[in-house]
């Protein structure tokens, strides 16, 4: 045998495509940001829509409990009512300023919540494995066999009114779902052999899932919680509805979307217009997300 | 100290998973024992329970799994009853092993820098910029051209081979007596694993590794290893020195094994190959496990386990019959044609 091969560069050879070594991983992170447009633009509609939330009451033009029946359903354009008017005279500009703000908090807040809590269990339960998954993931099941209306509505009318209590009965909603996620991902990276290779050098089971496992799991988890702040913005509507979350006269777009139903026939875009913006946080959160998290990711 | 120790003795270990609806009993009584600064490869098909016999002398088979026993020490530890704690000082710092496959085995979120500068953290208490040091020392160690640059490369940004010798120098990183390696070249081009081999000849001669290396090549295994042991269904069938086990093998198996390889002297005529596969290991095997595949094979062959039996200058084998075999000539691995012309 041949025994003259040299201990070989030549694989080496070829030019360096690692181009972007010399800036930091932020930098990185955010010049591929800058690149994504779609991501930058849903990021410039939630960053106006939470500035105008938050200066509602110096942005809106009236406050969110003004009306006159006199006025009521006026239609997209009015003047002084550039949004048009509710079923009972409220201008919907400056109700939906205002509910903007419950509607951000019960979006968001069970969401962050059950991310946290839901998270947390799944990435045990995935690493853990064998009996201690198990347990954990029948208890998921039990919670997931109730719709997820029901099961809120069942947690908030037991706990009583009250957005506090709406929030809780949302979270406890939201967290079996994330369980889920969190789990099948973390079971399928504890089993990549970089776990195995950690484990070789030495690391213990909370060094693994610190450094190795965490990184590779959050961004999945993540971007599955964002798509539910819409779903959590419905749900929380559903509630005000039943008198178990956000009451009248409060604005929340969900309760609005609610009480102008009967509005749908006459001033169909009227109704429609806390819908939109529902749908439009939800889809620009999704959105953000996911660019973040391709941007986050050092493979794409 | 007269006779120093030896860097690994293991004395009849066994090793089998227990699942709820079988137990397979993947090593059934091995043997081992390897020197400081020694290179032992072990052989066999897969199945053979040579992966798993490497898992166990660094215990990283799942614990909740795989029962260990038998009596197992690797440079003065007990790893049968070793603690947890003990055992997160031992794998890294005296014992470390290189994975098949480099691409799933470095972690794809962290800079090669930093994935092998954490095992120095851990291990010798530097902090993380004196670890990036060292990690640049070791990548010029182990031949990564521009190493410097590389520090800040993610796995995906190297190509095999690279990412192989980034594995190295990760295994190496706190000078282990001791080296496992599990078919660290099976994933590679061919060219690029005769660098690799010669790589770690190199370093196990540099650093006064042993190294235990685990391969179905045989072309591999005679580059590298001092001495081979095969192993067959979770035991050894066969070892000794590189040298008398490639140019005449006692064991049938062995034989076969050889009989089998590819090299192109044999151009234009028909590979022979072992008939049959490897026994089923969730159940129990009567004898020897290679009798029914054996071409030498005798009633008596299924009556009970041979033993492993010492023979001259260093070698043993289990077999009832290696010596009525060893004459009998099944096709030597030449290098010749069969038309007797010499190959370049």
């Amino acid at each position: 045998m041949t025994t003259t091969y040299s201990s070989g560069i030549a694989e080496d050879a070829a030019p360096p495509k690692v181009a972007e070594n010399d800036d930091t991983y932020w930098r990185a992170v955010g010049r591929r940001l800058m690149r994504d447009k779609v991501t930058l633009f849903c990021g410039a509609i939630l960053m106006l829509m939470a500035a105008l939330i938050l200066f509602a009451p110096l942005v809106a033009p009236y406050g969110p409990t003004d009306g006159s029946i006199v006025r009521r359903l006026k239609p997209i354009g009015t003047p002084g009512h550039l949004l048009g008017t509710d079923e009972l005279g409220r201008d919907m500009l400056s109700r939906l300023l205002h509910g903007g703000r419950y509607s951000w908090f019960v979006g968001i807040t069970p969401v962050a919540i059950a991310f946290l809590v839901g998270g947390s269990i799944g990435i045990i339960a995935g690493f853990a494995g064998g009996k201690i998954n198990m347990a954990i993931m029948r208890v998921t099941d039990v919670f997931y066999a109730f719709p997820s209306v029901l099961l809120a509505v069942a947690v908030s009318g037991s706990l009583g009114a009250g957005i506090a209590n709406a929030i809780m009965s949302l979270t406890i909603v939201f967290i079996p779902p994330i369980i889920r996620v969190a789990e099948s991902v973390t079971t399928g990276v504890r089993n990549l052999d970089y776990a195995e290779a950690a484990r070789a050098t030495g690391a213990g089971a909370r060094s693994i899932v610190v450094v190795h496992i965490l990184p590779n799991v959050l961004g999945p988890i993540f971007v599955y919680a964002t798509s539910l702040v819409g779903v959590s913005m419905i749900v929380a509507s559903g509630l005000s509805f039943l008198g178990l979350g956000i009451k009248p006269p409060d604005p929340e777009w969900g309760l609005m979307l609610n009480t102008l139903r009967s509005a749908i026939y006459s001033q169909p875009m009227i109704a429609t217009l806390p819908g939109i913006c529902i749908f439009m946080t939800s889809v620009c959160f999704n959105f953000v997300s996911d660019g973040l998290r391709t941007a986050m990711d050092v493979r794409a | 100290m007269t006779a120093p120790a030896p860097l690994v003795r293991a004395r009849d270990l066994h090793v089998s998973f227990v699942s709820r609806d079988a137990t397979v009993k993947a090593v059934n009584g091995v043997d081992l024992d390897l020197d400081a600064g020694e290179v032992l490869c072990i052989l066999g098909e897969s199945g053979s329970g040579k992966s798993v016999t490497l898992r166990a002398l660094m215990r990283l088979n799942p614990p909740n799994k795989a029962v260990v026993s038998g009596e197992l020490s690797v440079a003065g530890h007990d790893m049968v009853t070793i603690s947890d704690r003990q055992l997160s000082s031992v794998r890294g710092k005296v014992v470390s092993m290189i994975f098949q496959e480099p691409m799933t085995a470095l972690d794809p979120v962290y800079t090669i820098g930093r994935q092998i500068g954490e095992t120095l953290v851990r291990h010798e208490g530097i902090g993380r910029r004196e670890a990036e040091q060292r990690a640049l020392e070791l990548l010029e160690l182990v031949q990564i051209p521009s190493a410097k640059r590389r520090l800040q490369a993610y796995p995906h940004e190297l190509s095999g081979g690279l990412r192989q010798r980034a594995m190295i120098a990760m295994a190496i990183s706190c000078r282990p007596q001791l080296l496992l390696a599990d078919e660290p070249t099976t994933a590679l081009d061919a060219t690029v694993q005769i660098q690799i081999l010669l790589l770690l000849r190199q370093l196990q001669q540099e650093l006064g590794m042993g190294v235990i290396f685990v391969t179905h090549d045989l072309g591999v295994a005679g580059e590298i290893a001092d001495r081979i042991a095969v192993m067959y269904a979770g035991r050894m069938v066969e070892a000794g020195s590189t040298v008398d086990v490639m140019r005449g093998p006692l064991h049938p198996y062995a034989k076969g094994l050889l009989g089998a390889t590819v090299h192109s002297g044999l151009r234009g005529t028909r590979l022979t190959t072992i008939p049959g596969s490897p026994p089923d290991l969730r159940h129990p095997i009567e004898g020897c496990a290679f009798a029914p595949r054996c071409p030498h094979a005798l009633e008596t062959c299924s009556a009970g386990v041979p033993e492993f039996r010492p023979m001259q200058a260093g070698r043993a084998v289990r077999c009832f019959r290696s010596e009525e075999i060893a004459g009998a000539t099944t096709r030597p691995p030449s290098r010749t044609t069969p038309q007797g012309v010499l190959l370049p």
